[in-house]
């Protein structure tokens, strides 16, 4: 099998015959042309891993026919033959996109590495574009599930905004999936083969997210051990997503608002600005306006956010989404567990419906898979739900700690006290479940009946 | 199958004689040393100071293996070791970059001799309808400068001596 296709452009006959045959000889399979016309369609005729150029030809010079070339094959590698080394040509070459020059005659040891080296460079471009592709077809990313003439209303809005650069500001209660559509957002854009960087602004304190932000310098505090980029330097191309935006304090507020506005980062105790391009999506479940009003949200941020707004609706809005979603949560979670697809009893699917769901899709998610991890019937029972209360319902003057102690216990129960996975169901860490646990003085051996809310 | 060596400048007769030994034992023919007066001159390029070896080979009788003691060319390379017809009876080699001098060392005979024979069975490897090998070790394999001429063995891999074989019948 020949090493790869070579294809020569030169006017001196010479040249091509001399080349050509040394290529034959070297195992590549070889084109030749004569001028830019008769190369363009060789190119478009059949396909090359490199072509090689003399810089000076009557009609189109090289340099000009590698802009066209590089039209129809924008990663063919091209390198550019000159008479006569000089800087300038080199230079000339290079900007222009050459991927290399070499000067005539060749020596054939340099001219053997310069070929070899270009037709890997470009395998492994392939390559990469191959894993991307590939990458893309396994995590797809998130999908907006929903049939509601609200949800179709936000995937609207997501499939128009996400092919432009516009900053897309996304509102909703915790729960309704701001982060799934900042992916979709992702996923639908140019950036989509870059990273999209989740940035949780209220999970760390002001020091530590400017740092996590913006990365740092060795030495710039106590505990900088060693430079570290930060998440807007690792979303260069892609997509920096901010959740809870409103959390951040009025300092850092000024310091996004720079970077946004200059698109350029200094690092925590760095001088020098780094040029990033990334696009923002930020999202918040308060009302930003109020906290503008109030003063604690700075209002030129607040403009420069909201270029393009999302309201993702709660869930107890579009009720006709529910079943769309349980099924979905169902299905994949039993893949997930390794068990066979499972099935909604319909009085469980329509207390599902009934229910209020404070905490929207992601609490019914999670309703769905503890339900599952308990369930070992063929179909979903409404049984297998802790809400048969029906929360709709005001609670009879019980206390908090009296609803939270009960469903912790019944969990708890349920999963065997299994606290790993009791904490997965519950969405809370098992620090805080084992917390808990010792504040209601949670016994496994204790009578712990389940208490019929 | 009768091989003729054609020197191509002054001084090679021992070294010939020398090589057509070393072929005949290597390919298990008779090698033939011969003196034809061949004008090489039209084929020296005053500018690069080198022969032009695609010209000498269309001067050379067929069936010939021409040895040049000048440093060879053809015009888009700086040098060649050698140049061959594929699948035809005429090849050339020189010995000028074979030799240690050439690197700046001293002279060293028997690494000549053996780069010499390396190089001949090369380039009429290519006679035989040859391409570069990819075995490292094999003669026919690319090289492009003396330190892989060095690593490969004066002799043809099992794949190419298959195809070597029906012509020195």
């Amino acid at each position: 099998m020949p090493k790869g296709t070579v294809l020569i452009v030169d006017d001196d006959p010479v040249v091509r015959d001399s080349l050509g045959k040394w290529f034959e000889s070297e195992d590549y399979d070889v084109g030749t042309s004569s001028d830019a016309r008769s190369a363009l369609d060789e190119l478009a005729r059949r396909h090359y891993d490199i072509a090689l150029l003399d810089i000076k030809m009557p009609g189109t010079d090289g340099i000009e026919l590698q802009a066209r070339l590089k039209d129809v094959d924008p990663e063919l590698p091209v390198v550019i033959m000159t008479g006569y080394a000089s800087v300038e040509t080199a230079v000339k070459a290079l900007k222009n996109g050459a991927y290399d020059y070499i000067t005539k005659p060749f020596d054939p040891d340099e001219l053997v590495h310069l070929i070899d080296k270009a037709i890997a460079h470009r395998a492994a471009q392939r390559e990469v574009a191959r894993l991307r592709e590939s990458l893309h077809q396994i995590f797809p990313g998130a999908t907006l599930i929903g049939q509601s003439p609200a949800m179709k209303r936000v995937m609207e809005l997501v499939e128009t905004v996400a092919p432009t650069d516009a900053t897309v500001l996304i509102t909703g209660e915790s729960g309704t999936g701001k982060e799934v559509v900042a992916r979709s957002i992702h996923q639908l854009s140019p950036r989509r083969l870059h990273p999209m960087v989740v940035i949780h602004c209220g999970a760390l304190a002001e020091t530590l997210l400017e740092s996590e932000l913006f990365g740092h310098e060795k030495g710039s505090f106590t505990g900088a051990q060693a430079r570290k980029k930060g998440k807007f330097e690792v979303a260069d191309g892609g997509t920096a997503f901010l959740d809870e935006i409103s959390d951040i304090s009025l300092k850092t507020q000024s310091d996004l608002l720079r970077v946004l506005q200059e698109k350029e980062i200094v690092r925590v105790g760095g001088t020098q600005s780094i040029k990033v391009d990334f696009r923002c999506v930020a999202a918040t479940n308060k009302k930003l306006e109020r906290l503008v009003e109030e003063g604690l949200f700075r209002p030129d941020l607040y403009y420069r956010l909201n270029v393009f707004a999302i309201e993702i609706p709660p869930l107890r809005a579009r009720r006709e989404d529910i079943p769309l979603l349980a099924t979905h949560f169902l299905d994949k979670f039993a893949v997930n567990m390794n068990r066979p697809p499972q099935k909604m009893a319909q009085r469980a699917m329509e207390m599902l419906m009934d229910y209020n769901w404070p905490g929207n899709v992601r609490e019914l998610e999670n309703a769905v898979e503890r339900a599952l991890l308990i369930n070992r019937e063929p179909e979903l029972p409404p049984e297998a739900f802790p809400f048969q209360l029906n929360p709709t319902a005001p609670s009879s003057g019980r206390r908090l700690e009296d609803i939270e102690r009960i469903h912790i216990e019944r969990i708890l129960t349920e999963t065997g006290w299994n606290l790993s996975r009791a904490a997965r169901v519950l969405d809370i860490d098992r620090t805080t479940l084992y917390n808990k646990i010792k504040r209601y003085s949670l016994r496994e051996s204790a009578p712990n009946k389940v208490t019929p809310a | 199958m009768t091989l003729r060596l054609l020197p191509i400048g002054p001084g090679l007769t021992e070294r010939l004689d020398a090589l057509a030994a070393d072929l005949a034992s290597a390919l298990r023919i008779s090698c033939k040393v011969e003196t034809v007066p061949l004008d090489m001159e039209v084929a020296y390029s005053i500018d690069r100071g080198q022969y032009y070896s695609t010209q000498i080979l269309g001067a050379v009788p067929d069936g010939t293996l021409a040895v040049s003691p000048y440093d060879l060319y053809v015009p888009i390379l700086t040098f060649v070791f050698g140049e061959a017809q594929l699948r035809g009876s005429r090849a050339i080699v020189s010995t000028w970059r074979l030799r240690e001098e050439f690197y700046g060392l001293a002279p060293d005979e028997s690494k000549l001799r053996e780069r010499l024979l390396k190089e001949s069975l090369h380039e009429l490897g290519h006679n035989f309808g040859l391409r570069h090998c990819d075995d490292w070790r094999c003669v026919m394999a690319s090289s492009h400068n003396v330190e892989t001429l060095d690593l490969k063995l004066p002799a043809y891999c099992p794949r190419c001596r298959t195809v070597v074989a029906p012509f020195l019948l």
